[in-house]
């Protein structure tokens, strides 16, 4: 499985990008999350409007010799509407915050999508064949005259052009007071989290007036809150462990076997912080924005502002390897705080091998880390470098006084273009970045 | 004597100067003291939480208020609405032109186009 880094042995090309080219970005088409299903077939998007667009990959045709195939659209629908809570006076946005696939089990698709207080369940089933010849309605769909119906005939399944329909199944509502953050299916197959910002739920996918409440870290006093649950989830492999993400930088691992009310954590991870070098600003970079277990199980990773952090299970007291995702960043501080760019989310995630990593920066810019040879390389997601087949430059930020050619300078840097999202297939080195308003894919260069 | 005055006088030397090399966070964060005086003494706390805790913030609503300022506006202009979604508490009552446009749905994603 390959590497990260330029050279001889491996490189990125573009592959394809999906929607508007224009300038002005409606807020609706920020998309706000990107999930591959579990064999990499699927690859689905959620945007702020609460829309879900699903896209499939097809083969390479002999026609047009792609690398490895095209991803293109399967489905689209709208997943939620925007609401308006009236007894609390607060609007409850349609943004979908979060898409979960489930394993795949028949020939339909499920998704678990959700957004700030409702989870539903998805089922994604093609039609390929409709009935024709029914007694009681015409073709048209018109109810015949009885009278007029003569004689009696069977209907004939004829084949149709392929229609994919989007059903919602399960809608899990009314549980989460506060925003919900994340959500994890179990590997168990039958129960999934939700996370919001001091409480964590467990959900059977069968039932949706009920759920267990896991973990709830709500102070008797509110005045008390020192910290919040950023990020949640399961276990890979062991279907009664998760973990769960804080505002501190901290994660609990907790056993469900322990206890019904997981408030008391089996494992804490926190890295020791050099109190001399505390600072207004410790706080809030230290705030994990997504954590994400290895395929293997073995690790998790964690991003914070700055960097992307892999610990092993079995070492709570420090992360086993840190990355810096944007140092340059940390004499940038005051005004990213002023311009609430502090307070961004990144996410991270794996390849399906664990030997490599990846996530988001400003200018559109992404970053990976090959955790065997420790390179590490720097990509932009841009119109200017997406002819087809086009190998990506790596890209270099300058930091010092002395800025080389082809080098941006860290005030150049476009604030606005943030990668907070990106997705690995799980078996092949594709790769989804989404640059607010648009989707890239990238490939691999078979040699 | 002298010589111990001497050693104690160069780490005391090297001491200042070590401080004053300040981490580039430090700096930050006294740059942001300078322009901002009034900011909390307890970072992060629970004001950062609490405000995330409320995200978009409350919008209040009182139908009695709300019809009487409409009874009221018959004579007057409307207002235009404001440019950006601004907290609409206390004295305003809101108009459905002040309100932030919800639009509808059913407008495919430009990714599907």
């Amino acid at each position: 499985f390959a590497g990260v880094a330029g050279g001889n042995d491996f490189q990125w090309c573009f592959s394809q990008v999906k929607g508007a080219i224009d300038e002005d970005v409606a807020e609706a088409d920020i998309i706000s999350t990107v999930e591959f299903n579990y064999s990499g077939e699927l690859l689905a998007t959620g945007d702020k409007g609460g829309r879900v667009v699903i896209f499939q990959h097809e083969q390479e045709s002999k026609n047009r010799p792609h690398l490895r195939g095209e991803y293109n659209v399967y489905s689209t629908f709208q997943s939620h509407e925007p609401e308006f809570d009236y007894l609390k006076s607060l609007e409850i946005e349609e943004k979908i915050n979060k898409i979960r696939w489930l394993p795949q089990q028949n020939a339909a698709h499920f998704l678990l999508s959700t957004n700030d207080k409702t989870i539903k369940l998805w089922k994604i089933s093609e039609r390929d064949k409709r009935a024709e010849g029914y007694n009681l309605k015409d073709e048209d769909g018109r109810v015949r005259d009885p009278f007029r119906i003569t004689s009696l005939r069977v209907p004939v399944l004829m084949p149709m052009d392929l229609m994919v329909e989007a059903s919602p199944r399960r809608i899990f509502a009314n549980a989460h007071t506060y925003h919900i953050n994340s959500i994890s299916v179990n590997s168990d197959h039958e129960t999934y989290l939700s996370a919001d910002d001091l409480r964590i739920n467990l959900w059977h996918l069968e039932i949706t007036d009920r759920s267990f409440n896991i973990v709830d870290i709500k102070p008797a006093n509110m005045e008390e809150l020192t910290e919040v649950i950023t990020a949640a989830e399961c276990h890979p492999h062991q279907c009664n462990v998760f973990v769960y993400s804080s505002s501190k930088g901290t994660i609990r691992l907790c056993d469900m076997r322990e206890a019904a009310l997981c408030d008391r954590h089996s494992k804490f991870f926190e890295e020791p912080e050099d109190p001399s070098s505390r600072s207004f600003f410790s706080e809030i970079i230290s705030s994990i924005s997504d954590v994400k277990f290895s395929h293997s199980g073995r690790y998790m990773m964690t991003r914070d502002y700055l960097s992307v952090k892999v610990w092993d299970l079995n070492m709570e007291n420090r992360p086993v390897e840190t990355y810096q995702v944007h140092e340059y960043l940390r004499s940038k501080l005051c005004s990213l705080y002023e311009n609430d760019c502090i307070f961004d989310k990144f996410e991270c995630c794996w390849n399906g091998s664990d030997s490599a990593i990846m996530t988001g920066s400003y200018n559109n810019f992404f970053r990976m880390f090959d955790r065997n040879t420790r390179r590490d390389i720097t990509l932009e997601a841009s119109r200017e470098s997406s002819k087809p087949r086009a190998t990506l430059k790596p890209r270099k930020v300058s930091t010092g006084g002395k800025r080389k050619k082809d080098e941006i300078s860290v005030d150049s840097l476009d604030f606005n273009k943030k990668i907070l999202h990106t997705a690995w297939h799980p078996k092949d080195n594709v790769i989804a970045v989404a640059a607010t308003n648009n989707l890239y894919i990238f490939q691999d260069k078979i040699n | 004597m002298s010589e111990e005055n001497d050693e104690t006088k160069a780490s005391d030397e090297q001491q200042e100067m070590e401080e004053t090399v300040i981490s580039p966070e430090k700096s930050e964060e006294a740059k942001l003291k300078a322009r901002y005086p009034n900011l909390g003494a307890k970072p992060g706390g629970s004001d950062f939480l609490r405000k995330r805790l409320q995200k978009g913030g409350q919008k209040y609503f009182d139908s009695g208020d709300y019809n009487m300022a409409k009874a009221k506006m018959k004579n007057k202009q409307l207002p235009s609405a404001p440019a950006e979604k601004t907290e609409i508490t206390g004295g305003h009552i809101p108009t459905p032109q002040d309100l932030p446009h919800r639009k509808t749905s059913m407008v495919t994603s430009k990714l599907a186009g």
